[in-house]
Formats: structure tokens, sequence, C-alpha cells
């Protein structure tokens, strides 16, 4: 990629105010609320059906609100049609049209906008260059390779240098291996080019890996809005936590009080959870699996959270071995790291679970 | 592939019966497609009556200005209609496809209609509508005092044609609308582009393969057709100059084989042009979860304009049913706005005295039905599932028989089959069967096609499995494939049956004998007739009935056997 060519307009924010969408009886967009910093690279992090994509297309243009609006650099382009608003979307499939070269793919925006010739050209040469493609300029569509399509996307849409660019699954195409150098080459590009980018997903891996901030969605609403940090040690609810990364979630209920004051999970097992921690009724107790550890039976009964449980499967990870311990009728992943040389807990075994303290997260279920 | 692995694979194995049955078809394939017509194109280019190389045939052709003023016009003919089937198929096309259209399914319904009528059939209906004393042109006439030249010489083949042949260009157009991924649309709205420009720059290339592919199936079927302008006495194009020249003048007469050559020539150029220009053009656009272009919602003067426009093309399109339909049950329709009186005569006639005709084209249709749909799972399964050298020419053949014009294919048969005499002296070319194989011959690329694509369907391991479980190759296309291909087996064998029934092209030259006669024969001959027109209108809409009652029970077929198969959506 050529690092010496630059698209750059001023970064704007973008602003999601109040918006709810239906479809007939299904309510797709439920009060959505947003605000996107200039320059951020955003991600709309969800399982399929949560209402992601709907969204950045009602951005773009292609869907309508039924209430609420959206703001580009605090101008309102609710009531624009997608070929005014002047915001740049790649397509999950690239939607490149296949009767055009790749050049004439590229220029068709700034064509559009009346450029002259000699701009097109260079700047088409730009954004050809800027994905690394300035060779494969007369080829068709049907000759490149998936990522080269993908680039060829991002390039005609960087093109017309618009104030936000939007992407749409653009890397569920690819091949794995492809996946993570595209994704790096995006965040790159995003950096260099400092424009205000949404990013749609359904893989968490990609959102924590090069955006800035994500926005969790389920049903059509947003759960919660921060940092991929924040949202992993800090997540808001039940469903944040179980969708990134693994999580153990024990459902029970606070019994007795003061020193005695316990936590009986489902099955009738109770942890001391002493009278320091403020929990929520009918809450779930929520912790990762590296953030608890195994003992033998026999070991150290230190520590407010030991409780004695029985190993029901194990799976090596490489770094690390997965165990699936069993405390009364709930079963929770533990991975403890991989020494070799060490010996392992074996399936049907009884040991205890430690919890450290710090660790641990309430939520209410 | 080079490399040959030692141990027999399935994929390479070709038993002693697939060979067997590549031979029988290739063999029949020769005596009755290759061999008529390479003795058309020998006939054409040896001098009368010897074995002589010779081009003073061509040379004849083209110093005769008769026949240049058919070749000109048999183009120009083609040309116009493709020109106005495209002026009726595309506001359908594009109303039905871009808008959120109420009626759509009902215009792309109708937009069919015309093709379950032989055009000849409407040639006549439309004379009665359109024609200079047709009721149009009688109440222009009291109305405004002026009439239109619709079915005046050219203009009326033409204005049948088009009429006629239109659906082709609507199907493929609306069906390269429909493929075109959403996304292709939302990507150029994003970039800035919308309305006209939109059209003109994305949607339009993109349909454009759609279309052309359309367009040049009407210009051959236009330039090859024979009876249409035969019923509307226009001579003067090449496909008749054809056939009164040997009517007329006989079999041996080197004219009409020119004639032909130039015809094939024509129709190949007009197949190859068109592939030329699709060629790197499938674009295949269609994304999972993106089909279709976006449907907006009409503004109130553009659906007023819409609805005008689609209300006065279907008008059109079922005018020569409605006339065929009044003609049949009309007293005397002369001179008049519409019959003076009706009855029900016209019918008694049809279902008595010639009830044969009805009686032929059942036979004769349901023959040639059943020898396409053998051949065309035969080739299909060689193509397809066995590594047979050379299986690909089979395929081409079959397929080749698309650019040979019936009256051609007639003359061939004419020519070759009759020096071949039975022992009781009858030449073969007098024989029923012949008419048979020369309908057969004709349908077999439709029925091919569908074979294929319902083998295609099939999964290998279907087969493998049944293999694997101890069936024989034999035993397994019998007892899995053909059960799994049944549904497309019938409704090959539908459109063949119904096809066939209507076809006249090449019939009118292998008919002999009246009592030999199907369907289309008989149409013809009454319509030659003003006292026949009225028995001729009601054996055309028996025609119009059976063959709408079969494209609607092939549809039901295919529908029915997808979803049992699960495989609709």
């Amino acid at each position: 990629m050529n690092a010496n060519v630059s698209l750059t307009t001023p970064a704007v924010s973008v602003a999601i105010e109040g918006v709810n969408l239906s479809y007939g009886d299904n309510h797709v967009l439920k009060d959505v609320n947003l605000s996107i910093e200039p320059g951020e690279f955003f991600a709309f992090l969800g399982p399929s059906g949560c209402g992601k994509t709907t969204l950045l297309r009602l951005i773009a243009g292609f869907n309508q609100a039924d209430t609420g609006r959206v703001t580009i650099g605090g101008q309102d382009i609710s009531r624009l049609p997608p070929w005014k608003r002047d915001v740049g979307m790649v397509f999950q499939s690239y939607a490149l049209w296949p009767h055009m070269s790749v050049r004439r793919n590229v220029a068709f925006g700034l064509e559009e906008r009346g450029v002259k010739r000699a701009e097109i050209e260079r700047r088409v040469e730009a954004a050809l260059g800027l994905v690394g493609l300035g060779h494969l300029a007369e080829r068709r569509p049907s000759q490149l390779s998936g990522g080269q399509q993908q680039r060829v996307a991002v390039a005609r849409t960087v093109a017309v240098e618009p104030k936000v660019l939007l992407l749409d699954e653009p890397l569920s195409n690819l091949d794995a291996k492809m996946r993570v150098q595209v994704r790096r080459e995006l965040r790159d590009l995003q950096q260099r080019l400092g424009l205000t980018t949404i990013f749609v997903t359904h893989d968490q891996e990609e959102a924590n890996s090069i955006c800035d901030r994500i926005a969790v969605m389920n049903d059509g609403i947003v759960q919660q809005v921060g940092t991929p940090m924040e949202l992993y040690e800090r997540p808001a609810n039940l469903f944040v936590a179980g969708f990134l990364g693994t999580a153990n979630i024990l459902k029970g209920r606070v019994v007795g009080s003061g020193a005695e004051r316990s936590f009986e999970i489902e099955g009738g097992v109770k942890f001391p959870i002493g009278d320091g921690a403020a929990v929520p009724d009918g809450a779930a107790l929520v912790f990762r699996p590296q953030h608890a550890s195994l003992v033998e039976p026999a070991g150290s009964q230190e520590g407010a959270l030991s409780l004695p449980c029985v190993i029901a499967n194990r799976e090596f990870l490489g770094a690390s071995v997965r165990y699936g311990a069993r405390i009364g009728s709930a079963e929770v992943a533990v991975d403890m790291p991989f020494q070799s040389g060490r010996e392992l807990f074996e399936v049907g075994s009884e040991a205890r679970l430690k919890l450290a303290p710090g660790s641990l997260h309430w939520l209410s279920a | 592939m080079t490399a040959v692995p030692a141990t027999p694979s399935r994929a390479l194995a070709a038993t002693p019966g697939q060979i067997a049955l590549a031979l029988a078809i290739a063999a029949f394939l020769l005596v009755f497609l290759v061999l008529p017509v390479a003795t058309v194109i020998y006939v054409a280019f040896t001098e009368k009556g010897t074995s002589t190389f010779t081009l003073v045939n061509f040379y004849d052709f083209v110093r005769t200005e008769l026949f240049m003023r058919s070749l000109w016009n048999s183009f120009y003919v083609s040309a116009m209609s493709v020109v106005w089937a495209s002026v009726l198929a595309l506001p359908l096309a594009y109303l039905t496809t871009r808008f959120a259209f109420r009626g759509a399914a009902i215009v792309q319904t109708l937009g069919f209609l015309p093709l379950i009528m032989p055009p000849f059939v409407g040639a006549v209906a439309m004379q009665l509508f359109f024609g200079r004393n047709g009721s149009i042109n009688l109440l222009l006439d009291d109305w405004f005092g002026f009439k239109i030249d619709f079915m005046e010489g050219l203009n009326g083949v033409i204005f049948v044609q088009s009429v006629h042949y239109f659906p082709f260009i609507l199907i493929n157009l609306s069906a390269a609308l429909r493929n075109i991924d959403r996304a292709m649309e939302e990507a150029a709205q994003n970039l800035g582009s919308s309305g006209f420009r939109l059209f003109r720059r994305i949607v339009f290339p993109l349909a454009l393969p759609g279309y052309l592919a359309g367009a040049s199936l009407v210009f051959v079927k236009v330039f090859d057709d024979l009876a249409t302008p035969l019923l509307l006495n226009v001579k003067d194009m090449l496909a008749p100059q054809a056939y009164l020249r040997v009517t007329s003048i006989g079999i041996a007469d080197p004219m009409g084989y020119v004639i032909s050559v130039v015809l094939i020539v024509a129709s190949v150029l007009a197949m190859w042009l068109s592939a030329l220009a699709l060629k790197g053009r499938d674009y295949a656009t269609t994304q999972r979860g993106g089909g279709g272009l976006a449907r907006r919602v009409m503004r109130p003067h553009e659906a007023v304009l819409g609805y005008g426009v689609v209300i006065l093309i279907l008008a059109l399109v079922l005018a020569p049913h409605l006339a065929l339909l009044l003609l049949s049950f009309a007293t005397i329709w002369s001179f008049s706005p519409l019959p003076d009186a009706y009855t029900i005569a016209h019918y008694g006639r049809v279902f008595g005295e010639s009830s044969l005709y009805i009686k032929n084209t059942l036979i004769y249709a349901a023959i040639a039905g059943g020898i396409d749909v053998v051949l065309g799972v035969a080739i299909a399964y060689l193509v397809l599932r066995t590594k047979l050298v050379g299986r690909e020419w089979l395929d081409w053949m079959a397929t080749a028989a698309l650019a040979i014009p019936g009256v051609v294919l007639g003359i061939g048969y004419l020519r070759t089959f009759y020096g071949i005499t039975l022992p009781d002296g009858t030449p073969l070319a007098a024989l029923w069967i012949t008419i048979v194989m020369a309908l057969a011959i004709r349908r077999l690329p439709y029925a091919l096609r569908a074979c294929h694509a319902a083998l295609q369907q099939i999964s290998v391991s279907l087969e493998e499995a049944a293999e694997n479980l101890g069936a024989t190759k034999a035993r397994t296309v019998r007892r899995i494939v053909v059960p799994l291909m049944t549904g497309g087996i019938l409704a090959g064998f539908v459109t063949s049956f119904a096809t066939a029934a209507v076809e006249l092209s090449a019939t009118l030259m292998l008919v002999q004998s009246n009592s030999d006669a199907p369907l289309a024969y008989g149409l013809y001959v009454f319509m030659q007739s003003a006292a026949g027109r009225g028995p001729g209108a009601a054996l055309g809409v028996v025609a119009v009935v059976l063959v709408a009652a079969c494209t609607f029970l092939s549809h039901l077929i295919v529908e029915r056997s997808q979803k049992a198969k699960g495989m609709g959506h």
C-alpha cells in the first residue's frame, strides 16, 4: 500500500437519535441512540438478525426510520435519498459491477459527481494505489480473487472521499487467513485516512481486534457501548457477558446475612460471599474461565471461594487446558495454563474450584 | 485430464452398455438430422443431377431479383419483429419487476399467452381485427375516415410475429432484471447515482444479456417461419420461396436447397452473433438474500401511465385469441366489426369429419415427445455422468437442431428418404412416421435441456450410495436416476408434445395424404378458403386449448415434483 497518498477530508461525527424501525409487526430497531466520534473506528456487533445491518443501511439511506433521526457532522440527513448522503458503503457482496473494469468501477462515483476527467484519473490512481491494486486497473471484477475484489470495493468507496465509511461484514466472504490480513489493512487504511468508520460484524474477534469502540446489539436493542476491554471486563448484562468471549454464568439467589451470607446456585450448592459485595436480587454470578483455577481436593482451602467439584470433561487447547468442572448440577469452564510435565486432572476425579474474589462479576439475571 | 489413474474409478468407467447407447443415439441423429441436412447442403453445391461441385446455384440465387428481395424481406421482417417485440416486452418487463405493480403476476402470465397459439393461427385471427376490412379499420373509417395498413404485406407478418414472439423477450428480460443483485443498484446510489443515469449505467447493462438472448431467439424464429407468411399470402420471403420452389417445381430443382443453405447460415450467424455478444457477460449477480431490484411505489401520474400502457399491450395480446374464438362461433364475419350471427356448427364439423386431424396430432406428438425424452435422458446421462469420449458431440448434435429451420428439415427428409422405398414400392418419405421423426428432431433440443437440468439437480452421491449397496449402473439408472428425474422428464415430454402438436414448417413438406395430416396441416388447409375459415378457427381453438392445457400441466408437474423433493424455495 502506498502511504504517500492522502484522500483525507476532515473527520465528522455521526449521531443516531431515538431511532425506531418496524417491518410490519417486526420491531427491528428499538429506540437506538448512538454517538460516534469523528475519526472513530466503530463496530455494530451482534448475532444475525440483531438489527445491525438494518441500522447501517439506515445510515446509508436504504432504510427509512419510523422515528428518530441520523445526523452526520451535525447535519440531519434523515430525509436525504441515498445518492445525496455522501456516506460510502462497502457491501458484503462487494457489489462490483461485472460489466465494468476495475478502473471504471472506481471512477463511477467520481463521474456521477461530475468531477473533471483529469481529476478522476488522478483520484482513481490514488485510490487503487491506496489498496495496492494499481496494476489490475484494466481487469474485470470476475478476474480477481476475493481479497482483491474486497479491496476494489474499498477503493471504489474511498475514491469519492465520503464523510463516513460504512463496512457491511466486509470480511465475511474471505477465508480465515485473508480475514486477519485484510482486517489489519482496513484498520491501517482507516487510520491513515482518519475517516469515521462504522463496521458491521457478527464476529467478536474482528470487532475486538480493530475497532475503537463497539456497540453490542441484540434483538434490535443496543445492549452496551464501550471499548473492547470495557465490554469484556465489565459486561452490562448477561447477553454481553456471554457474547464476548466465554463466560461462566451461575444463576441463583442470596441466602443468609452478615458473615453467613452466601450465594445459592441452582442445585443447592452455596458460595460464601460475605457481606462485602453488592449483589442484586435474582442475581447471576459471572466469571471468565481463566479467572478460576483447580486444585487437588486435599489442597489449600484458603480464600473465600473454594468449592468441591468433579471433573466432567477435558479439552486440550494448546496454551491451556479447558476443564468442565461440575458443581452440583451446574458445569463451569476452567482454563488452566498448560505446562509440559505437569500432571493434568483426570475426567471423573475430584478437585476444588478456586475463584479470585476480585474477578467475580454480579449481574441481574 | 491427461493422467489416467490405473485403478478404474467410477468417473472413467464406460460400460459396454453405455458405449452401445451412445452409438445408437449417434446413429439416430446421423440418419434423421445430419444426413438430411448434409444432403440439402450437398445438393445446393452440386450441379443439377450430377455430383460435380459448383457455385453456379448460388450465383443464380444472387442474380435472381426475387430471391434477393426475399432475402432482404426476411431480414427486414425479422429485424422489425425484434424491434416491435421489444416495444411490447420492455414496458411489461420493466414495470412488473421494478415497481410495486398490482397485478404483476397476471401481467407475466398473460404475457405468455401468445406462445400457446401457433403464429399462423394468430395470423388469420388478426386479419379479422386489424386487416384492411377488419374491425379496427372499419371503425376507424366510420369515425375518422381513414384506415391503417396493419396487415398489408410485410407489415402483417411483422405485426403477427412480434405479437406472437414478444414473450421470449419478456421472459428473458424479466428474469435478467429479477436476477440483478439489489446491492448492485444500491452501490451505485451510494456513490451518487440515481434515476435514469442509474438505469442506463447499471441496470440496463446488467440486463442486456437477458435481452439479447430473447431478441436473438425472436430473430431466428421469425426468419425461419414458413406458415405465417404463407397464410398472410406473403410469398417473397425466404422460407416461403424454399417451400414454393420444392412443391411447385419439384425436389430436383436446386434453388430450394440453395435457399435452405441461406436459411441455415442466417440462423447460425444470428445465434453465433448473440453468443459472441454474450461472451463473458454471464453476470449471475444474484447473491444470497439480495435478489431482485428494489421495487418502487409509483406516483399517481406514473401509475396512470403504467397501467394504461400495460392494458393496451395486453389488449393487443388478447386480440388474436378473442378474434379466433369469435370466428369459430361466427356464421358470417365479413365487412363488419363483429360477426353477423353465431353457431356451433363449426365445432360439430371439427369433431366430426375432421377429428382425424386431432387423432393424428395426438399420435404424432405423443410419439415425438416420447422419443425426445428417451433421447434427452440418455444424452443428459452420458454427458453428466460418464466420461465417454465424444459424449459432448451428442449434446452438440442434438442441440444443433435448433439452427435448422423446419422447412429445411422437411426438404432434407423429402430428398433423402424419397429414394428409399419399402418392399411394396412406397417411398419412406411418404410414410407418416417420417413426420414424427421430423417433429422429434425439431423438439429434441428443448426436451434435452429439460432432462439435462433435471439430472443436474440430482446429487451424484445418491447414485454412488445405490452402487455402494450393490446396484449395477443400469439398475441404478432405472431405480434411482429416472424416478428422481420424473418431474423434469414429464415437463420435457409435455413441452415437446405441445409444441410438436402445432408445428407446421416441417410437416407442410412431408404430409403426402390428407389422411396422414396433423391438426396444424388441417388448419392450414381450412384457412386457404373463405368457407373453411369457420371450421379452421374451431380447429385453432382446439389447438390453443390443447397447448394451454399441456403448458399448465407441465407447470403443475414441475412445481409438484420440486415440492416433493424439497427443492422449491
